[in-house]
């Protein structure tokens, strides 16, 4: 299939670009790897009132679906050049069908994921991400009555502690691991953000029982009878203290999904794609906007999607560049206030797991010298999910940065990645698996 | 209230709303969704396609990522070992 703009992520800032580059006349198609369109913080179809969000998500929707822009979701990039092909995977009950797309531009908007930092425990069913557990409810999970400690960083999690005692969950407690001191200029420039303020509020009234407690963090992660979870270990640096729990949710704010970026070969500027006033990377024909570009919430993605959807049709972006500057800087006091402390990098045990696909422990990274020689000799970062789980991890443990970024992006059958052609004349072709 | 769909769990047969996620299914089943290379029981973590750890066995595929696939009525899931 052929697109003028092909945008990869059907978040805020996909949905943003597309609605943007669409209601300028120009064809565009979204690839999602979701099963609906929404991305992470707009997850779930469920319309509350009281949400403003899920409000600001259904207008957004409704104007994506006016604008003409088309969405297919399910589908998971695995390949692509700059010079204009990307390739999908998408599953299906009856087998694996592979597409290629065509286009003019490209907007990367494939979002962020949770970074989770490993302690003793953290593999036992009953841990799960902040994010995680919330998304997993949006999925239909049902944790009510089930008393669980909401931990990590960031501001997910407040308002992943009040969504799951909507759910009916007791939240025994909130554990920021940042200090107060470390939160109090962040809490206060929010006066900038009324948007922000109204959802913080709606979050203390939810969760009026539950302390939110700044400085404390999660050590470990300890088995009742059977292999699940029964309590965590707790501290703020000085005591350390019991809190029996059904589930834990936890996890360390987000780090951007840059792969297909990294791949494509875009400049970068430290961890995030480097982009300039127009969204535009350091390849003329691929643009990037939301959490890939830096981390800054919603709002940023938002307008830098529809900066990077006007810039791909030719138009004028000049009035929406002070709000941008102004949630890139909100970006900025968020990174600051939820730094990660030091202490943080010595939870793991010798033989805590580090990377989950392979079981590798703690123990058996120490002594290389990076990610090739970690790699041959243990296979971490070597599992389905090719890194992106335990390397944030190590680059907190070891300082390790990622070396490379290979095709295929993403686990795909062999004869998916064998026969990459199969869609010659634009059409999909289906590939049956041999289970 | 919509018809509950009807899927089969590890031969345990369940009844879960449209609209389920298989990993949330599973995790409602409290069935692990993988056995890890050490041969601990593992269920999801990221919830978004991300980490692979809710890969599951699903009507005889293996390494199904559960969390971005709907349950369908008739459908079995085993755990991926």
């Amino acid at each position: 299939m052929r697109a003028e703009v092909l945008v990869i992520g059907a978040g805020p800032a996909g949905i943003a670009a597309a609605t943007a580059a669409a209601e300028n006349g120009c064809k565009v198609i979204v690839l999602d790897d979701n099963v609906t369109a929404g991305g992470q913080i707009w997850r779930g179809a469920t319309v509350d009132s009281a949400n403003t969000q899920d409000v600001a998500k259904q207008r957004a929707m409704e104007r994506l679906q006016r604008s003409g822009a088309q969405v297919l979701n399910g589908r998971s990039v695995f390949s692509a050049d700059a010079s204009g092909t990307v390739q999908t995977l998408q599953e299906t009950a009856s087998g694996n069908v592979v597409e290629q797309f065509h286009f003019e531009k490209l907007v990367l908007a494939t979002g962020a994921r949770e970074r989770f930092l490993p302690f003793p425990g953290w593999t036992l069913p009953g841990v799960f991400g902040a994010g995680g557990l919330q998304a997993l409810v949006k999925g239909g999970y049902s944790v009510a009555g089930k008393k669980i400690v909401v931990a990590g960083t960031g501001p997910l999690l407040l308002a992943v502690a009040t969504h799951l005692a909507e759910d009916g969950a007791v939240i025994s407690s909130v554990l920021e691991q940042a200090t107060l001191a470390q939160l109090a200029p962040f809490a206060a420039s929010l006066w900038t953000h009324p948007a922000k303020l109204v959802q913080g509020a709606r979050f203390r009234v939810k969760l009026w029982k539950t302390p939110y407690r700044a400085g404390c963090w999660v050590i470990e992660a300890i088995a009742g009878s059977g292999q699940t979870l029964a309590s965590v270990r707790v501290t703020d640096g000085t005591r350390t203290w019991t809190e029996p729990c059904d589930l834990l949710a936890c996890g360390y704010h987000l780090v951007p999904n840059t792969e297909i970026a990294a791949f494509l070969g875009c400049a970068f500027r430290e961890s995030f794609v480097q982009v300039d006033s127009a969204q535009r990377t350091s390849l003329p024909n691929v643009f990037c906007a939301g959490e890939p570009a830096g981390i800054a919430g919603l709002e940023a993605a938002l307008v830098q999607g529809e900066i990077a959807g006007l810039a791909c049709a030719g138009r004028s972006h000049a009035s929406l560049q002070r709000r941008s500057a102004a949630e890139r800087a909100f970006g900025d006091r968020m990174e600051k206030a939820f730094a990660l402390r030091a202490e943080l990098r010595s939870l793991p045990r010798p033989d805590t797991i580090v990377c989950r696909c392979e079981d590798v422990p703690f123990a058996r990274l120490q002594g290389h010298q990076g990610w090739t020689d970690a790699k041959l000799q243990t296979r971490c970062g070597m599992g389905p999910c090719q890194g992106r789980i335990c390397g944030p991890a190590i680059e907190q443990l070891l300082g390790w940065r990622p070396v490379s970024i290979r095709q295929p992006l993403f686990p795909v059958p062999l004869q998916a990645f064998c026969f990459p052609d199969a869609s010659e004349n634009n059409t999909t072709e289906l590939i049956k698996e041999k289970a | 209230m919509p018809k509950l769909l009807s899927i089969l769990i590890n031969n345990v047969t369940c009844q879960v709303a449209p609209g389920t996620t298989v990993a949330a299914a599973m995790l409602l089943a409290q069935q692990p969704s993988r056995i890890s290379v050490d041969g601990d029981p593992r269920v999801a973590l990221c919830g978004m396609g991300i980490c692979f750890e809710c890969r599951a066995v699903v009507n005889g595929t293996s390494h199904r990522r559960t969390c971005q696939m709907l349950c369908e009525d008739n459908m079995t899931v085993e755990t991926n070992s």
